[in-house]
């Protein structure tokens, strides 16, 4: 995979000493443009996280093979003070401003009791690879069939990211090949630009280690966390490390590594390095093996690439199941989407926090400064209004703004109008390859795509993508009609129609990326719930999704995709998100009962027209034995009856539609 | 008919009418079909000159030349069929009957009639093979029958029943006529009557003394036209139920009163009404009527009896028996013989506000919104048996004694 992209850490306000900065700093752009470097400073924005009372493992507690990810607790333990050299990733854990005093010990007053410096001695940091081992399910590992499609969703991802920033037409290919019962080696091989040599290790190896996080850009990774987290799991259950192999250029040989993660240290541990030749000029291959449970049907393996496919119409994909079985989705478009463009947040989506430690890494030595060079949309004049509104001086240093002082800072901010961020940054699918995604895996009679015009929440721009495909597969339309084929002759009222009471399928979609698990708690699915479908003659019953033979596919475009966990499985509710979600919905919804009416008149005409055509012969019947009329006669009244009927019935019905 | 038909010819486009390829099978194989089709297998020739089949015959092709003609000149086809309802029929004393109002419903052949329009065809060319084979078909039969005509058959006999009965209509003649028959046997007379009849094989009259029956009863034949009578009654009494007809037979009362004992067994039937109306026209004989006390005996039986149905208009005038009276059991009679009741129904109270609004026999008459409006008030029902509370035979020493002393106290 080349995917150098993921990286920095989940939760993580980081605020270090300008030293340790600087650093890291150093280590990060290895990978990265010059210029995103600049705004990676700036751009940093997280949560802070809790001060987290470090918690102190066993020395010989390393990481090895077939530790299993829940290991025992380290119940009340022997207090440590913290090495200083903890290591890097567990510093930027840690709330920078919050100085971890080092315990001052109360004299116990009882006996046996255990004390604060007690205590203390068992307090340590805590790696973030610990805690996500331990934390699995924050990251998609709660259980085997999950986990076994969390590795290859978070290798696909990467690997189509890193073709798209390398401007490559992907070309992804996915084998998860069984090895013993519950066990799977899953590779994916894409024809990315590759990953230098020194990165390698980095990126599959250490948790919380990337290119997306820092950058205020559309794409499908945010954190760092997922490739390393699955190398984790999968050594954590067969205790196999994370083969990698990857070619950067034609006259170069490829790399091949053995990593595994040292959960203590959030280091990589290289088991081997090697080089090969490999017959492709650029590319990744990551091989993963892990436990997991392999099934068919919704949320499964072959669903999330089938769903891949439709949003991501420009990638070839193809897929080998553990039965064997080869699937190819086909690109349906030569062309790349646009690439995303990098901005700077918006004064309305910032809060306090991130101000505070925005205001203390910027680079600008004034506050005026601070706001031009910082945040999108923010003019000289507008710089100036908030800063008179907070009562703060145009020239006061950023790094000396007190607390108190950024308070007023934020509350000032949604006091000035400022305009809309600019929403040329999110690269939508666009309706037409919406509907080519569409059409290409699912088959249906009827497709539409609405693509909304961008808007804000909470100053992050987005844009939403509906589409809806509406109809039975060709075989389920073919049993259907010989049903009615078969009342027609029988004459029998009772056909039971196939799939009539089955809800809407629902595709959701955060950055093309497909989104599987909880649906419920999802934003999309409480919009459809509440849009009135039975005004676009769509069946549904209250407080349900609607049903019939429908798929709804809804696609949120962001820099910022606010996800309700950090396992990215649901949309949080924003007001703004959940109007686009409606109008886009709506706008479906019509052109759909467009197309149902059409079709019932349709069916109406033909049912009219047999109708006509089974009776008209009776009267030429009946006339010719009450009159006696040769055979010439009788047919000259059944066509000009026909041709009546067809007149004042089903002309008239076409003329008005 | 039919029967010279040379097989249909099959290249030759019928017009350049464009049909749907579909269609063809279909049409060939229905018209095959249909010149097979035979309903009797008794020869058929034309009736009679000057006959009243001759007469049926004609119009049954007139109206279907007619037909014929409209889609041949590419106008759309229209029956004009008497609306049969009590709406569209009025009272007049002077005539004495229901008879027929203007309202005709048109059935333009469209796509929603065109079912009811292709059977209605269907029928009538039954009728006319009916007649031409002088045969006859009861309705059942003619259900049948229908089920050669695939998609065009009845599904349930109430269909085609009321096929017949539009048909009729459009024709105003009696179904007889058509050669379709009901099964439904006509009624029990027993009493001072001799009823003179033909023997179906010999043509030879037959002398059926109606006091003859012991404890049973003549029967009413379907067809009462060819019936003569002989009788020295004084009056016919028309009874309901074959309960009361039974103690009246079984004590002798058509002897003690000198009467005429008709059971209806409910609403009676054409053939009943046929048969009083002859009687009491050939002997001048007055018609009274005794039925439950309810509004199903005053409305659906006597009125029924007297005026005729909305339902049936176009035979009313042969049908009814205008001079009939109703001897009881009337809403006083409750009262004045104490007799036990019953609580009125839901249905008979509908029945009683649909008479005083819709009915123009009540209409005309005060005294039966009187009768009616008391029922209601009194909100019970009586039947003729009732009076066996009393005593097994006070109906036929007290009540019927008292009753015909006061003729005037009679309901019209």
């Amino acid at each position: 995979m080349a995917k150098a992209k993921r990286k920095k850490k989940a939760k993580p306000a980081k605020k270090k000493p300008a030293k340790k900065r600087a650093k890291a700093k150093k280590k990060k752009p290895a990978k990265r443009k010059p210029a995103k470097k600049k705004a990676k400073k700036g751009a940093k924005r997280g949560k802070k996280k809790p001060a987290a009372k470090p918690r102190r493992r066993k020395k010989k507690d390393r990481l090895t093979p077939r530790l299993p990810f829940v290991e025992e607790r380290p119940a009340v333990s022997a207090p440590k003070s913290r090495s200083r050299k903890q290591v890097k990733a567990a510093r930027d854990a840690q709330p920078a401003p919050e100085p971890v005093p080092e315990p001052k010990i109360p004299k116990s007053r009882k006996k046996g009791r255990i004390t604060a410096d007690v205590l203390a001695r068992r307090q340590r940091e805590i790696s973030v690879s610990e805690f996500f081992r331990k934390n699995r399910h924050l990251l998609g590992f709660d259980n085997p069939t999950k986990a076994l499609l969390t590795t290859i969703k978070e290798a696909v991802d990467n690997a189509i990211d890193a073709c798209e920033e390398a401007r490559i037409l992907p070309t992804i290919d996915v084998t998860v090949r069984p090895t013993a019962e519950n066990r799977f080696r899953i590779a994916v091989t894409d024809n990315g630009p590759g990953i230098v040599k020194a990165q390698i290790p980095k990126i599959f190896g250490k948790l919380l280690y990337g290119s997306k996080f820092h950058s205020f850009k559309m794409s499908r990774g945010q954190q760092g966390i997922g490739i390393s987290a699955a190398g984790m799991y999968g050594q954590m259950t067969t205790g196999k490390p994370t083969l990698i192999v990857s070619k950067t250029g034609r006259k170069r040989p490829a790399n091949v590594f053995e990593v595994v993660v040292n959960a203590k240290k959030n280091k990589p541990d290289v088991i081997s390095e090697d080089t090969t030749e490999w017959d492709v000029p650029h590319g990744t291959r990551v091989e993963i093996e892990l436990e997991g449970r392999y099934t068919k049907g919704s949320r499964s393996v072959d669903d999330y690439l089938k769903a891949t496919a439709i949003a991501n119409p420009h990638c070839e994909l193809t897929y080998t199941n553990p039965q064997g079985e080869r699937f190819r989705f086909k690109r349906a478009t030569d062309e790349l989407p646009p690439e995303p463009r990098e901005i700077k947040p918006h004064p309305y989506g910032v809060e306090l926090g991130v101000l505070i430690e925005m205001l203390h890494a910027t680079r600008a030595r004034n506050m005026f400064g601070f706001f031009r060079r910082e945040f999108s949309r923010v003019s000289p004049k507008i710089a100036r209004e908030i800063l008179e509104k907070a009562k703060i001086s145009e020239k006061a240093s950023p790094k000396r703004i007190a607390r108190q002082e950024a308070d007023a800072l934020s509350k000032a901010i949604p006091q000035v109008k400022i305009m809309s961020p600019p929403t040329d940054c999110i690269t939508p699918i666009g309706e037409e390859l919406i509907l080519a995604g569409l059409k290409k895996e699912i088959e249906a009679e009827f497709y539409t795509a609405v693509t909304r015009k961008p808007s804000v929440y909470r100053g992050n721009p987005f844009q939403i993508e509906v589409g809806l495909a509406w109809g039975r597969t060709k075989e389920e339309r073919a049993g259907k009609d010989k049903t009615q084929a078969d009342d027609g002759i029988i004459g029998s009222k009772n056909g039971t129609r196939n799939g009539g009471g089955s809800l809407a399928k629902l595709l959701r979609f955060a950055n093309r990326v497909p989104l599987q698990y909880q649906q419920s708690g999802c934003v999309i699915t409480k919009t459809i719930t509440k849009t009135d479908w039975r005004g676009y003659k769509v069946p549904q019953s209250r407080g349900a999704l609607p049903s019939g033979p429908l798929v709804i596919l809804v696609h949120m475009a962001s820099v910022w995709v606010p996800f309700t966990s950090e396992s990215k499985e649901a949309i949080a509710s924003y007001p703004e998100i959940e109007k686009e979600v409606r109008l886009g919905l709506r706008e479906c919804g019509r052109r759909l009962a467009v197309h149902l009416s059409r079709k019932r008149r349709e069916a109406e005409v033909a049912r009219k027209r047999s109708h006509i055509e089974l009776y008209i012969p009776h009267i030429g019947v009946a006339l010719k034995q009450i009159l006696d009329l040769d055979d010439r006669k009788e047919k000259k009244i059944v066509s000009n009856l026909t041709e009546m009927l067809y007149r004042s019935h089903l002309d008239a019905k076409k003329g008005a539609s | 008919m039919p029967k010279k038909k040379s097989k249909p010819k099959k290249k030759k486009p019928a017009a350049k009418v464009k049909k749907p390829k579909s269609r063809k099978p279909r049409v060939k194989a229905a018209r095959k079909k249909s010149s097979e089709l035979r309903i009797s297998s008794r020869k058929r020739k034309k009736p009679k000159r000057g006959t009243i089949d001759a007469k049926t015959s004609r119009s049954i092709e007139g109206e279907a030349g007619g037909i014929h003609k409209d889609i041949v000149r590419w106008k759309k086809p229209t029956m004009r069929i008497p609306i049969r309802s009590l709406s569209n029929v009025r009272y007049n004393p002077t005539e004495g009957y229901f008879a027929l109002k203007r309202g005709r419903k048109e059935r333009t052949l469209t796509y929603n009639t065109v079912k009811t329009f292709a059977q209605s065809l269907r029928m009538m060319a039954v009728a006319k093979e009916l007649i031409e084979t002088d045969d006859i078909a009861t309705k059942r039969e003619m259900y049948y029958i229908s089920k050669n005509w695939e998609e065009c058959r009845f599904n349930e006999q109430p269909e085609s029943d009321t096929v017949m009965d539009d048909i009729e209509a459009f024709f105003l003649v009696n179904r007889e006529q058509l050669h379709f028959v009901p099964e439904e046997k006509g009624g029990d007379v027993a009493g001072r009557l001799i009823v003179i009849d033909q023997d179906p094989a010999t043509g030879k009259d037959i002398h059926i003394d109606c006091t003859k029956f012991g404890s049973g009863a003549y029967s009413v034949p379907t067809s009462v036209e060819g019936l003569k009578f002989e009788t020295k009654a004084k009056f016919i009494l028309a009874i309901e139920t074959g309960g009361a007809f039974q103690r009246l037979v079984k004590h002798g009362y058509y002897k003690k009163a000198n009467c005429i004992l008709v059971n209806m067994g409910g609403v009676p039937t054409r053939a009943c009404r046929r048969f009083i109306r002859r009687l009491s026209e050939a002997h001048k004989l007055p018609v009274y009527v005794f039925t439950d006390g309810d509004p199903y005996g005053y409305m659906n039986i006597y009125r029924t009896l007297k005026v005729g149905s909305g339902n049936a208009g176009h035979i009313n005038k042969y049908f009814c028996v205008p001079w009939a009276k109703f001897l009881g059991v009337t809403p006083d009679d409750i009262k004045k013989y104490k007799l036990p009741t019953h609580p009125l129904k839901d249905v008979d109270i509908k029945r009683i506000d649909d008479a005083i609004k819709n009915d123009p026999f009540v209409h005309h008459y005060k005294a039966w919104q009187n009768a009616l409006l008391k029922l209601k008030s009194m909100k019970v029902r009586v039947e003729q048996q009732a009076f066996a509370a009393h005593d097994l035979n006070m109906v036929v020493d007290t009540y019927l004694p008292e009753k015909l002393a006061n003729k005037k106290a009679f309901l019209p």
